[in-house]
């Protein structure tokens, strides 16, 4: 069982956890991930590593309740438990004789891209970032990024805060008066991922993109994962998650995210009904 | 006396009823019948069936005392060498292994050595298993790295020697292939969880979670967990696809995926488990092997109308078990043989809607030894399914290897060892099973176990 020793709402539905994870928190790197299952029969599910702390052996995950194991993960409190915290997987990110760095994050992808612009801001790296979200509630890791930012543009999809619509406004902008970057980081939404893509090739920036397809084992075993990466086939689990995101296949990914669709809704119509009925006896 | 060459049926389920659950499709021996069955045995001074035997049953031995009802002490012969008996008298390819040689066999009608081990193994577990006296312990540490059948029987006969042994899995569950790949209603996985557990019982310890290659390398357990010697049993965890267009296509499965969500995430369950699986009403599963039969079956059980097989040789090429292939016919799978997929077709919002195949015929034998099929020009038809599972064989986990320093692999990924002692090129490493071979059977696994163990205490002892 994994404990989980800090929890904290950072927008609604948006919740960050430390777990209890020794091994992996004194293992993992920027750019990797975790799998966690909550109990028996629950589904295994793939989180980005936010951040770790080796010293306190815990590891940070952020999550938006979406589905019915976010949601239920969601009611967890601290000092709870999880059944299974299987990591770190995936390749870690590695940035060679950077310079300048624009970072992209939109929803909770900003949780992924904070570690990598903080181990970027540490070796010395000029970043540049943008954040989004749907409203200023939704925003997350807003102060965090900004301490390790050089510039942090803010955007809101409905101008509670910040720029009024979407990153790839401000990236526009940015890249229009500048393209002298080494790397474009970006992560987010399969769909945000797309347009920044689109963008970055018109003013060919290299950029980076994180991708979070469905997974069951993390090992590279299952293969549900897999991406369609400059026409060849990868495993998002061991040939990433991070790719160029100019040969990524985006329209592939996201009709593979949505197998599962129906049975989404039906696992957490279920859930939700079930949990009505409790009230009531 | 006149040799009696009635072989015991076992009972099985009716097809048509276990075509729709998940239930054991064998029922095993009753204890007439497995008495009856030993009798058969002409308990030869030299027994050949034990010559087939890669983990050294004592078969006449255990077989005498089946004949005479002492069941405990025909399992605890068992048990000297073999620590998972109800998995391999369900799992083994019997016909391949000891029955084969059994004299008998040359009247047809070997002794069912497979159905009578599997008989006491259930007799054992039904009526409580006996725990061994823990060993005297020797004060050595030997990681295990994967709990599958080789992983299990290395850790097994390591800690019947004295050893402090940690067994490193991956996944939530202990059983490696035998829990995610081999479904319930031929292997249950009560059946596997109780034969782990022996294995701890014996005092070997299980870490599930474990990803190793990850969270810890092998250079990192030898190095600063103090462990002597380290055994690799990753096993041949990576899919193979065939490179044909669609195999993205939503509706595309690897039998890996298939069987796990099937398996060890339970989707024959959901919602109540909380793990999905598409099945549609028309299902084609490409490839002749066991994982074939089995993901075949599953997507009956799942409620599919109709699931074909697909293979592009004949039907005397197919790698899998005659038992399993009789087994799915018997259900209703529809074998289309000498046919081989070209591409996979999708609807327009990218859903699998058919499977274009060529028809083949065989020419001469390739390397394999088995006649070449060969597509003949034009011959091409669409199969309308929903669901397509690709099970044309798996290759060595990377994960491992590639995060050992200096460890010598094949150039299809296999780690290369010395087939007597299953030592590789590093000293203290040892591997064995499918990392090693490429796909093969749970016994060829436990078997490599087996010598790795035996290599591991020689070496320790010295040490």
């Amino acid at each position: 069982m994994f404990k989980i020793t800090r929890k904290k709402e950072l927008g609604p539905g948006v919740k960050l956890f430390d777990i209890e994870a020794p091994l992996v928190a004194k293992k993992a790197k920027p750019g990797q991930f975790v799998i966690l299952r909550i109990r028996e029969n629950g589904e295994r599910i793939p989180l980005t590593i936010a951040d770790y702390d080796p010293d306190k052996g815990t590891v940070t995950v952020i999550f938006q309740e979406v589905g019915k194991t976010t949601k239920e993960l969601g009611k967890k409190d601290e000092g709870d438990s999880i059944a299974d915290f299987l990591g770190p997987l995936g390749v870690p990110v590695e940035f060679l004789n950077y310079k300048r760095v624009l970072a992209v994050g939109g929803g909770v992808g900003v949780a992924p891209l904070y570690p990598k612009v903080k181990m970027l801001h540490q070796q010395g790296v000029e970043v540049i970032s943008i954040i989004g979200a749907k409203n200023r509630d939704m925003l997350i890791l807003e102060d965090e990024m900004r301490a390790v930012s050089d510039e942090l543009y803010v955007c809101t999809d409905d101008g509670s805060k910040g720029h009024h619509g979407f990153v790839t406004d401000v990236l526009k902008q940015i890249l229009e008066k500048d393209t002298d970057f080494d790397e474009v980081i970006a992560i987010g939404p399969a769909i945000m991922m797309k347009f920044v893509c689109k963008i970055t090739k018109a003013y060919k920036v290299k950029t980076m993109v994180s991708l979070n397809p469905i997974m069951i084992d993390g090992t590279g075993m299952c293969g549900g994962c897999r991406v369609t990466v400059g026409n060849e086939t990868k495993f998002a689990c061991v040939d990433g998650p991070a790719f160029d995101g100019h040969l990524v296949d985006f329209d592939e990914m996201m009709r593979r995210q949505s197998i599962y669709k129906d049975e989404e809704k039906l696992a957490l119509e279920r859930a939700e009904g079930r949990e009505h009925k409790c009230r009531l006896t | 006396m006149s040799v009696d060459l009635s072989r015991r049926e076992m009972p099985r389920q009716d097809p048509k009823v276990r075509a729709k659950n998940f239930d054991e499709v064998a029922l095993g021996y009753s204890k007439e019948d497995a008495v009856a069955e030993a009798k058969r045995c002409l308990q030869c001074k030299k027994p050949m069936c034990e010559k087939g035997c890669p983990v050294q049953v004592q078969i006449r031995d255990f077989v005498k005392l089946v004949a005479e009802e002492k069941f405990d002490e025909a399992i605890k012969k068992i048990k000297e060498t073999n620590s998972l008996p109800a998995i391999c008298g369900r799992v083994c390819p019997q016909e391949e292994q000891c029955e084969k040689y059994c004299v008998l066999n040359k009247k047809g009608a070997p002794i069912a050595i497979g159905r009578l081990e599997r008989f006491v193994a259930d007799y054992e577990q039904e009526k409580g298993v006996e725990v061994p006296k823990p060993a005297k312990k020797l004060g050595k540490k030997v990681a295990i790295i994967g709990s599958g059948p080789a992983g299990l029987t290395a850790a097994g006969d390591l800690a019947k020697l004295g050893y402090d042994v940690t067994i490193f899995e991956a996944f939530h569950e202990p059983g490696g292939v035998l829990i995610y790949g081999i479904p319930e209603f031929r292997l249950p996985k009560k059946i596997v969880k109780e034969e782990a557990h022996f294995v701890e019982q014996l005092g070997a310890e299980i870490k599930t979670n474990m990803v190793i290659g990850k969270i810890l390398t092998v250079d990192e357990l030898m190095k600063e967990h103090g462990y002597d010697a380290v055994f690799i049993g990753t096993g041949a965890g990576l899919p193979k696809f065939m490179g044909i267009p669609g195999e993205n296509l939503n509706g595309v499965y690897s039998a890996n995926e298939f069987l796990t969500r099937t398996n060890l995430m339970k989707a024959y369950k959901f919602p109540e488990a909380d793990t999905p699986i598409k099945v549609g009403k028309s299902v084609a599963v490409v490839g002749g092997g066991n994982v074939a039969m089995d993901a075949a079956r599953c997507a009956l059980r799942l409620g599919a109308d109709r699931v074909y097989i697909v293979y592009r040789r004949s039907e005397k090429e197919m790698p899998a078990r005659l038992e399993e292939i009789e087994n799915a016919k018997e259900e209703g799978i529809i074998f289309k043989l000498l046919t081989n997929p070209t591409r996979i077709l999708g609807t327009e919002d990218g859903w699998v809607k058919g499977i274009e195949c060529v028809r083949m015929e065989l020419g001469e034998p390739d390397e394999s030894g088995r006649r070449r099929p060969i597509p003949i020009e034009g011959s091409e038809f669409v199969l309308d399914v929903d669901i397509v599972v690709m099970a044309i064989g798996t290759s060595p986990n990377p994960l491992v290897p590639k995060t050992t320093k200096n460890l010598k692999t094949h150039g299809w990924g296999g780690i290369i060892v010395d087939e007597e002692t299953m030592r590789t090129n590093k000293e203290g490493v040892y591997a064995g099973g499918d990392i090693v071979t490429g796909a093969a059977t749970v016994i060829e696994a436990m078997g490599a176990g087996k010598k790795a163990a035996k290599a591991i205490h020689e070496y320790l002892k010295n040490k």
